[in-house]
Formats: structure tokens, C-alpha cells, sequence
């Protein structure tokens, strides 16, 4: 049996019916970057373990999407819930309030994020990187968070690089020490941004691996942006085309990557093959 | 005036108190540069309404005066409203609170210099604001600005002279002394100066040095 994360999911009860309520709901987020009207009013759930795969054109708002769930963008209308609570609100007195860092804090500890860039700490070790989360968020002890984070390391497969700077590793490398990074506080919901889109094309299949593990062994719900389109077809359950801020159209990967109905998409995935 | 080496020979013991008080200017003045400006280069980072422009306004007033206009406020001014403090710590803060709106500069640039990514992947693992500055983001900036802010201790362990305005007994006062107890300024000034240069050279070397090893 390959190394599997599924130790590490977090245990959500998973009869059939449940398995689909939303832990993630968007109601009609509007986001504006100046000129650049980058969502426009949207409407997006995802089942608790979903895999979603966000595909379009760049500038197209996919990011943002993982952003403002990852509070690192702030929506200018609408409601984002996670796990039945809204993200952006809190209640404060009988009333809903803007949400102050507690509240934001508390919500990220459900949602985990691996960058294009990788984004991991240069002044710490691959170890370190891993345990900062578990020490100084969960308290958890050194011992127990070393032990963890060895394990997490092996699962992609660097357990011999653990005392190693990330400047010392390939981008590959870097970037599934960044995956074990973003699992060890056992989030709910996962986030990918364009994750390969900085990798030499050879170091693509051992991070997409990663990934692909993850998805198929967890329970974890997933939102990935990627132009990996095999691999979306691959893992996802759902696929969304995203163009011009708005979803343009959705389903199951078999239809929407390999019978796509609308033009845009069409004319998106041909210019993607093709590239 | 010709110079007279036993004489020379004769104050050296006494300059060299001077020194020391000079160099326990300089260090005890770093300090407060350092820490007093990282918290303001932090204030004004994080854009605290209020605070941050108050802060910034101060900056802008301690960078805009001269240290010595400064030096003789603390000790000339400060008694009149029944703070009276020693020369020697005076003298300190003086050059510690001037020094500490250059540090705050220097830090915000080694602040500044840490990529947005950073801050993100610091965000999105959950850790408190306490945590993204003092695990993430301070370490890669401090470590970015070291040199920089030696080249600043240098320059307080020459600017300390100026201290000698408002009666602390350091190196240049000494000097000024011996030279008025004896009518022979030669000597003592000289040595003065030389014994800044043994200090301040090497300094500025072992700095050059640190620059090359954190630009590798």
C-alpha cells in the first residue's frame, strides 16, 4: 500500500447524504481590483471532501477565489461561509459585525494553502518550516510536533532532507515540503494555487503526485486552480470554467474537460491542449 | 608647540577612561537606537491609525533637529519640569532616542524587503500577528539591514563627542580637559583622534566583512 495521508484527515462522519452538505458557500461575492471587476456575484458550493478543480483564462478571478477564502482577500459584497460559519462576519451582540483577527484566525486554522511560489520560510529548516504551525498555533509540544512533522515529511517522500534550508532543495521539493507544511494543522479545506506553474516542467509529476495522493486518500475537500488539465480530469469530481469573474460552466470533468458545451470553453481548452 | 612624548605617554591612562565611556555610550545608546526603532519601524508598518502618524511625525521631528539641539533640550529643559537625570545617562538617551529614528528607516527598508508571499504563507498557517512578525518576517528583515545598522553604530560612537556639550566626562571631554589643565592641547586631542580611528576602523572593516557573508 503507498504511503497514505489518511491518518492525518481530519475525521468528518461521512454517510453519503452528509458527505455533499456544503463546507464551503459563496453567496454572491463581488470583488473589484480597481478597474478590474474580478468576481462578479458569485454563487459557489462545495461538498464537505469535494474535489474542485478551477480552470479559465489568467485574470480571471480563480485566485481570488482561494484568496478571499484564505482571508487574504477581502470580498466587497457578499457572503463566503466555511463549515456553516461566515468568514468574513462574526456576531458580535445580537449583531453581525465585520470580522476582527480573532475571529479570522480562529477560521484559518479549517483551511490550509499551498502557493505558486511556494512561499516557504528561507531562515528555517524543512523541519522547522513544518513544525512553526503545530508549535505556535496548536501548542503542541516539540517532541510530538518533530514526530509529526518527520511523518508528514516521509509521506512526500523528504524524509532525508529535514535539516535542509529550502534554498537547498529543488522547486519540486520546495513545494511538497510546502504541501506537508499546509497539512500538518489538519485543515478541512485544502487550497492550491497554480501549484506546478512555477516548477521546471520535469519537477511537475512529483508535486501533481503529491496531490493526487492527497485527493485519493483523504477526506479533505479540495479547490485546486490549475492548467493542468489531465490532472484535473484525473482527481476532480467537479471542474468549474471560470472566465471574467464568473463561473461559465460546470460539471463533472468528463463533460466539462472532454464535451464541453459552451464556446469559451471550447475555444480555452483547445489554446491549453494545444500550448 | 612641539610635541612632548613623555606627556603624551603621561595622559594616555586618562584618555583612555575617556574611551570607555565613549564605548559605553555607544553601546548603551545602541541599544535603545535598536530596540526603540524597531518598535517604531513596527507602528508605523502596521499602520495603526493615529499612533502610526503621531509616530511618524516624531520621526520626522528627531531626523529634522540636530542631535545636540536635542542633547541640550534633554539637559537644559527636562530639569525646569523637575527631570533632572546625570549627564552620562542624559547623553544616552539623547543619542539612543536621535539614533532610533535612523534604525526605524533602515529597518522599515529590511521590513519592506520581505517578500508579500511571506507574510501570506505566515497568514495562512494561522499564526498570530505576534507570531508573523517576530518567526517570520523580523528575522529575514534584520538579517537583511545588519550592516547597515552597524554603519549607524559607528556613527554614534563619533557623534557621542558631541555629549561632551552637556558635560559627559568621554573621550573628547578629556582631551578638552587635559588641554585646559595643562595649556597643552596637542597631545591630548591627537590621541583623541586616534583613538577613535583604533575603534572606528576596525569596526567599519568587520561590518564590510558581514556585508559580504549575508550577501552570499
Amino acid at each position: 500500500m503507498p504511503p497514505s495521508f489518511a491518518g492525518e484527515a481530519p475525521q468528518s462522519d461521512p454517510p453519503p447524504e452528509t458527505a455533499r452538505e456544503a463546507i464551503v458557500r459563496f453567496r454572491g461575492v463581488d470583488k473589484r481590483f480597481g478597474e478590474h471587476h474580478v468576481l462578479r456575484e458569485l454563487d459557489l458550493d462545495v461538498g464537505a471532501g469535494e474535489k474542485v478543480s478551477i480552470i479559465g483564462p489568467s485574470g480571471s478571478g480563480k485566485t481570488t477565489i482561494l484568496r478571499m477564502l484564505m482571508t487574504l482577500e477581502r470580498p466587497d459584497k457578499g457572503a463566503i461561509d466555511v463549515n456553516g460559519k461566515p468568514l468574513w462576519q462574526m456576531d458580535r451582540g445580537g449583531k453581525r459585525v465585520v470580522a476582527d483577527e480573532r475571529h479570522l484566525r480562529a477560521a484559518r486554522r479549517e483551511i490550509g494553502m499551498v502557493f505558486q511560489q511556494f512561499n516557504l520560510f528561507p531562515h528555517m529548516s524543512v523541519l522547522r518550516n513544518v513544525v512553526e504551525a503545530p508549535i505556535h498555533v496548536l501548542g503542541m509540544g516539540k517532541e510530538e510536533a518533530n514526530a509529526r512533522a518527520r511523518d508528514l515529511l516521509g509521506m512526500v517522500g523528504l524524509e532525508d532532507h529535514v535539516d535542509k534550508r529550502p534554498a537547498q532543495l529543488s522547486g519540486g521539493q520546495q513545494q511538497r515540503v510546502a504541501i506537508a507544511r499546509a497539512c500538518a494543522l489538519r485543515p478541512k479545506v485544502m487550497l492550491f494555487d497554480e501549484v506546478t506553474s512555477a516548477l521546471d516542467p520535469e519537477l511537475v509529476g512529483e508535486v501533481l503526485g503529491v496531490v493526487r495522493e492527497l485527493a485519493e486518500h483523504t477526506d479533505m475537500t479540495m479547490l485546486l486552480v490549475t492548467h493542468e488539465m489531465r490532472f484535473a480530469a484525473d482527481i476532480s469530481d467537479r471542474v468549474l470554467m471560470f472566465d471574467q469573474g464568473a463561473i461559465i460552466e460546470e460539471g463533472p470533468p468528463t463533460v466539462v474537460l472532454q464535451a464541453p458545451q459552451h464556446e469559451r470553453t471550447k475555444r480555452f481548452l483547445k489554446a491549453v491542449l494545444e500550448h | 608647540m612641539n610635541w612632548d612624548w613623555a606627556f603624551a605617554w603621561e595622559i594616555i591612562p586618562r584618555l583612555l577612561d575617556g574611551l570607555v565611556v565613549t564605548v559605553e555610550i555607544t553601546l548603551a545608546g545602541s541599544v535603545i537606537a535598536m530596540v526603540l526603532g524597531l518598535v517604531i519601524a513596527i507602528v508605523r508598518f502596521s499602520k495603526v491609525p493615529v499612533l502610526s502618524q503621531v509616530v511618524g511625525g516624531l520621526v520626522q521631528f528627531i531626523r529634522g533637529t540636530p542631535l545636540l539641539v536635542q542633547a541640550f533640550f534633554l539637559f537644559y529643559v527636562f530639569p525646569s519640569y523637575g527631570l533632572t537625570l546625570p549627564a552620562l545617562t542624559t547623553g544616552i538617551l539623547a543619542i539612543g532616542i536621535h539614533y532610533s529614528a535612523y534604525a526605524a528607516e533602515v529597518y522599515r527598508g529590511g521590513i519592506e524587503s520581505v517578500p508579500r508571499g511571506q507574510w501570506e504563507a505566515a497568514t495562512a498557517l494561522s499564526l498570530s500577528v505576534r507570531r508573523r512578525w517576530t518567526g517570520v518576517v523580523l528575522p529575514q528583515a534584520i538579517r537583511a539591514v545588519i550592516p547597515s545598522l552597524g554603519n549607524y553604530v559607528i556613527a554614534m560612537f563619533k557623534d557621542s563627542a558631541i555629549l561632551a556639550a552637556i558635560t559627559v566626562v568621554e573621550l573628547l571631554n578629556t582631551a578638552q580637559a587635559i588641554g585646559s589643565d595643562s595649556y597643552r592641547y596637542i597631545e591630548p586631542l591627537t590621541l583623541a583622534g586616534l583613538l577613535y580611528l583604533l575603534v572606528s576602523y576596525p569596526a567599519a572593516r568587520l561590518i564590510r566583512g558581514l556585508e559580504h557573508r549575508l550577501a552570499t
